[in-house]
């Protein structure tokens, strides 16, 4: 069972956890992600602005949800993505994976993590005290997807 | 009609979140570039940078393809989500 949502309202994460564990008997573990808007060590952030590209957006999720039940042997998986303006510490993305084993739900989440951050069509502009930027993407992020783009598991 | 979107910082800079071209005057994503450099030449620089991304029909494209009426073209920076 696949949940996938871009929404700008906040979520709750133990309302999604309790969503996960209800979709089968068959559940052992359940690894739930919460990603939050980080401020900077010299609390300079005001506001994050997430833009997104509406319906590319959703269609990568699906894809990414997919490809988690293709590869792990999982029961369930919610991934939701907020966008609009969001301030320090108000949450941004969700990945929550229901599975038999812990090992699979693990790797199920940090998979649709890594390959999230490279694949969803948004784009965040931050605004600190000093003016507003947006924000450029990590060599770093790209390797991490790399990494199961080149496991054929 | 084929339709072009804008994300991103390409959006903020063109003032443009989208157009509509005649999709009789580009048959392919190459043409479309060329049409739209044409007609705004100060795009140049982020349209023709190698890090835009283009999609058509929401689907990442590296490679130029050929247009239909009702395609969907968006050009857009790396993402930056999650």
């Amino acid at each position: 069972m696949k949940t996938i949502a871009v929404q700008s309202e906040d979520f709750d994460v133990a309302e999604y956890y309790q969503s996960l564990r209800e979709q089968s008997k068959n559940i052992g573990a359940i690894v739930a992600f919460a990603g939050l808007v980080r401020d900077f060590a010299d609390h300079s952030l005001q506001s994050l602005m997430l833009e997104h590209y509406p319906g590319m957006a959703e269609k990568v999720l699906n894809n990414i949800a997919d490809e988690a039940i293709h590869r792990f042997s999982i029961e369930a998986i919610n991934i939701t993505h907020r966008y609009g303006e969001l301030t320090p510490n108000e949450q941004i993305v969700f990945v929550g994976v229901a599975s038999a084993h812990r090992e699979e739900a693990f790797q199920a989440a940090e998979f649709s993590m890594d390959i999230l951050k490279t694949q969803i069509p948004f784009w965040k502009k931050e605004t600190t005290s000093k003016g507003s930027h947006w924000v450029e993407s990590k060599a770093k992020d790209d390797q991490q997807a790399e990494r199961w783009l080149n496991d054929s598991a | 009609m084929i339709s072009v979107l804008f994300f991103g910082k390409l959006r903020e800079a063109f003032d443009c979140s989208g157009l509509s071209i005649a999709s009789d005057s580009v048959a392919t994503t190459n043409e479309l570039l060329d049409n739209l450099l044409a007609s705004h030449p100060d795009w140049e620089t982020l349209l023709t940078d190698e890090q835009t991304q283009m999609a058509v029909n929401q689907a990442l494209v590296k490679h130029h393809v050929s247009l239909a009426s009702g395609d969907e073209v968006a050009f857009f920076p790396p993402v930056t989500g999650g």
